[in-house]
């Protein structure tokens, strides 16, 4: 089968866009990227695939991801005529219940997330609502209004959840590949060029270069030329590129086709973490098929254009995320860096001009193309344009991805769709733009999140994780734990990062262990501006920011662990004990049940005791008190 | 390379060089540029990269075997000894981090009494640390062979590692 034309696209789109909208059976969507089949959601599918696949007009089929991780497995079910109720923590004990009960119009009300008022995608508000003329579920909020959806625009995760992740004619049902075709019939490369660079799109991966700028000096460079995707996403506590390569690859191929337009390339390169084999398996998927119907291969829709794209997986190396070393490694090599006098748009991947995006960028690309600059740089911030994706995870109540305009405040994304910190907790910080980034500390929370804002507190925006942190998390731990992360990832080439990092940890784990001394701030603050001056690449150049925002912010914590010898949140183990709180402590024995030690003791209803020498510290009574009763010395 | 090298624990391994070959010049077509896979198609195969292996691919795709060692060290997705039945992945990524996945990495160095990076001595067990398997929301998390555990505490790590033998 081939596509030739828009009208080809159009038929395709047509006839599935029924199917995703007005099935004529009862359609079962159970999410199954990582999270969801973490949470149990293969289990779900291999029950409701044997109950009802088949019979009674039941359709079981799975989709990507909606976001709501907390909330996994989600099931979203649909049929003509009927509302769309998307069901949460459906776990295979309660997938039949659940299907039978959407059948027989009787619904569990506890178990329902919300029911969509309205499921067409950023690309389809030219099309009907499907849920017009439907009699909505009384008593259940529609998914759009809850809170943790409320504030989000989807444009990079438009179909994530949505569709089936390995079908090509979904995607092609949610209007996709209509920015390619139009792109290929319509538009000049240098139109190509001045759309994505007037939106005001930025580099998602972390850097945040102007991605319109980048593939224009890409373009103006002769010979062959590369068009690069990075999915190496190696930042700890970001996974929004997995979640969109797993549930929407498409979208990544269609961005890339795009850009091998406008800068005159035929081949294209995935690079991507072997980590994710899912991602990995679904791409393979959409490539194969996009071949299929001819989108991708030579001379496309019988065009001069010929573009293919292969796939590389990395091996477990965080540094390989940074531009020169993800093409050296693409080339087969050691993935170490090089310094940049000469950018990887004129000497890249082979010593060839390379035009490197990542995920989430090649993402929005389609839905530029369509609507057009101006209603992207219509959301945002003066200096940062559109959408970004968040993973916001940690110590938050509602963990999960979310998209929202750039310009959004912390705080509005922590406590109205993240819902604050879980038990009654302290919001202490949060941690952005991972290794290279900061945490940053209340007085801020009312920062609206865009590059330059978060640039202005010492952290950046990289590639989106958001990792919440309460009043449990030792910010003179976390320093250490993220240097402890880069000196595992430092590639070793050039001092100021290869040493600097191991000295800074070496201060780092002494003050954790109860051995600062004075002037170890200071030793650390001196340390950390020559790492920053005068490393090789971003790793290095980043890589004090975590130490250098929690002095700045948290400077009493570093002094309560070198001067008091103490670890106030609990963390560090030679420099706490717990106690129990006789006052506190209703004597219900659930520490002392639960204590792999047996350093508790006591009799019910009275105070229990904990022997010092017994306890290993594991934290086990202090997580499982209600009371509040275990406290931190 | 004499038969006391550390490298040369692997005795009895053996090797059928028609599958390599499958591997390298039919999979990934004696390219150099697919290294990095050719590398993992070999380990997912003998579960680490027995020397000869690479000894053999080194020739056969003409890349000195001081650079392929050099990239079987560099990635730390590569083992050069050979790993246990069942791979323990403990995330210790940021978000594990920050709910407790180092306690969690402490209780399974504990009851399988290995470290980070060891192999249990009957070799059913490898604990492997990894950052981020990109399941932040869920976590702490841990990853035995391609089951991925969420949520899990000190207290789960026991019961978890039973059901693999």
């Amino acid at each position: 089968m081939k596509i030739n034309t828009m009208d080809d696209l159009d038929k395709i789109l047509h006839q599935y866009q029924k199917s995703l909208y007005y099935p004529n059976f009862t359609k079962v969507n159970i999410g199954m990227s990582t999270c969801g089949i973490a949470a149990g959601a293969t289990a779900t599918y291999e029950k409701a695939f044997k109950e009802f696949n088949g019979s009674n007009g039941v359709k079981i089929c799975f989709t990507g991801c909606l976001g709501f991780c907390e909330e996994e497995p989600l099931v979203d079910i649909l049929e003509e005529g009927k509302p769309r109720v998307i069901f949460k923590n459906v776990t295979e004990d309660k997938i039949s219940d659940v299907v039978n009960g959407y059948i027989e119009n009787d619904f569990n009300k506890k178990w329902i997330l919300g029911q969509l008022r309205d499921p067409r995608s950023i690309l389809e508000d030219h099309i009907e609502n499907p849920m017009d003329g439907i009699e909505p579920c009384e008593g259940i909020p529609y998914l759009e209004d809850i809170s943790f959806y409320e504030k989000q625009t989807k444009i990079a995760m438009r179909n994530c959840g949505y569709i089936n992740p390995d079908s090509i004619e979904d995607y092609i049902g949610k209007g996709g590949y209509r920015a390619f075709f139009h792109a290929l019939n319509d538009l000049e490369p240098t139109d190509i060029i001045n759309t994505i660079k007037e939106s005001g799109l930025r580099g998602r991966g972390g850097g945040g270069f102007s991605t319109g700028i980048k593939w224009e000096s890409c373009a103006k460079h002769e010979g062959e030329r590369y068009i690069i995707c990075n999915a190496d996403e190696g930042d700890p506590g970001a996974y929004m590129d997995r979640s969109i390569l797993e549930s929407d690859p498409h979208s990544i191929l269609e961005g890339m086709l795009i850009a091998a337009l406008a800068i005159g390339s035929s081949q294209g390169f995935i690079y991507v973490r072997n980590e994710y084999p899912i991602a990995v398996r679904r791409l393979i998927t959409a490539i194969k098929q996009a071949e299929e119907y001819k989108l991708l291969g030579d001379n496309i829709a019988g065009s001069n254009f010929s573009f293919s794209i292969k796939i590389s997986t990395g091996a477990g190396a965080f540094v390989c995320g940074e531009s020169t070393a993800l093409m050296t490694s693409l080339e087969g090599k050691v993935g170490r860096p090089r310094a940049k006098y000469i950018h990887t748009v004129e000497k890249g991947f082979r010593q060839k001009p390379s035009n490197l995006n990542n995920v989430e960028t090649y993402a929005n690309v389609p839905v530029i193309i369509l609507k057009g600059a101006e209603w992207y740089a219509g959301m945002g911030t003066d200096h940062s344009k559109g959408t970004k994706v968040f993973s916001l995870v940690g110590k938050i109540k509602n963990t999960g991805l979310v998209e929202v305009p750039m310009g959004i405040t912390l705080r509005e994304i922590i406590y109205n769709i993240g819902g604050g910190i879980p038990r009654k907790k302290e919001f202490k910080a949060v941690q952005t733009g991972g290794p290279s980034g900061g945490c940053i500390p209340e007085q801020f929370l009312d920062l609206g999140v865009d590059y330059n804002e978060l640039a202005k507190v010492g952290s950046i925006m990289g590639s989106g994780g958001m990792i919440v942190m309460d009043q449990n998390t030792c910010m003179v731990d976390i320093a250490r734990y993220f240097l402890d992360f880069l000196k595992g990832e430092s590639c070793g080439q050039c001092n100021p990062c290869r040493e600097g990092i191991h000295h800074m940890l070496d201060i780092l784990n002494k003050i954790c262990q109860g051995e600062g001394k004075e002037g170890d701030i200071e030793l650390l603050e001196e340390l950390s501006t020559v790492v920053q001056r005068a490393s090789l690449c971003g790793l290095g150049t980043t890589a004090p920011n975590p130490v250098l925002t929690t002095i700045r912010y948290f400077r009493k914590e570093y002094e309560a662990h070198i001067k008091d010898k103490k670890c106030p949140a609990g963390v560090c183990k030679p420099l706490f004990y717990y106690e129990i709180d006789e006052e506190a402590c209703t004597g219900c024995m659930l520490c002392a049940k639960k204590c792999p030690q047996e350093a508790i003791t006591g009799e019910k209803k009275e105070p229990h005791k904990l022997n010092q020498e017994k306890c290993i510290k594991c934290s086990i009574c202090y997580d499982a008190c209600k009371f509040n009763a275990v406290v931190v010395c | 390379m004499n038969g006391s090298h550390p490298l040369n624990v692997e005795q009895n391994i053996v090797i059928d060089y028609m599958e390599l070959d499958e591997i390298i010049e039919e999979e990934f077509y004696n390219d150099k540029e697919n290294l990095i896979m050719i590398l993992q198609a070999i380990q997912r195969k003998f579960n680490y990269l027995p020397h000869p292996t690479l000894t053999y691919l080194s020739e056969k795709i003409q890349v000195p075997l001081v650079e392929i060692y050099g990239m079987a060290t560099f990635y730390s997705n590569f083992s050069l000894e050979p790993r246990g039945k069942n791979i323990v992945s403990i995330c210790l990524g940021t978000a594990c981090h920050v709910r407790g996945g180092e306690r969690v990495r402490e209780k399974i160095e504990g009851t399988l009494d290995i470290c980070d990076g060891e192999t249990s001595q009957d070799m059913s067990f490898s604990l492997e640390s990894v950052r981020c398997i990109g399941c932040c929301s869920l976590g702490p998390v841990i990853k035995v062979n391609d089951d991925i555990h969420a949520r899990i505490s000190s207290e789960d790590v026991e019961n978890i590692l039973n059901n693999y033998e």
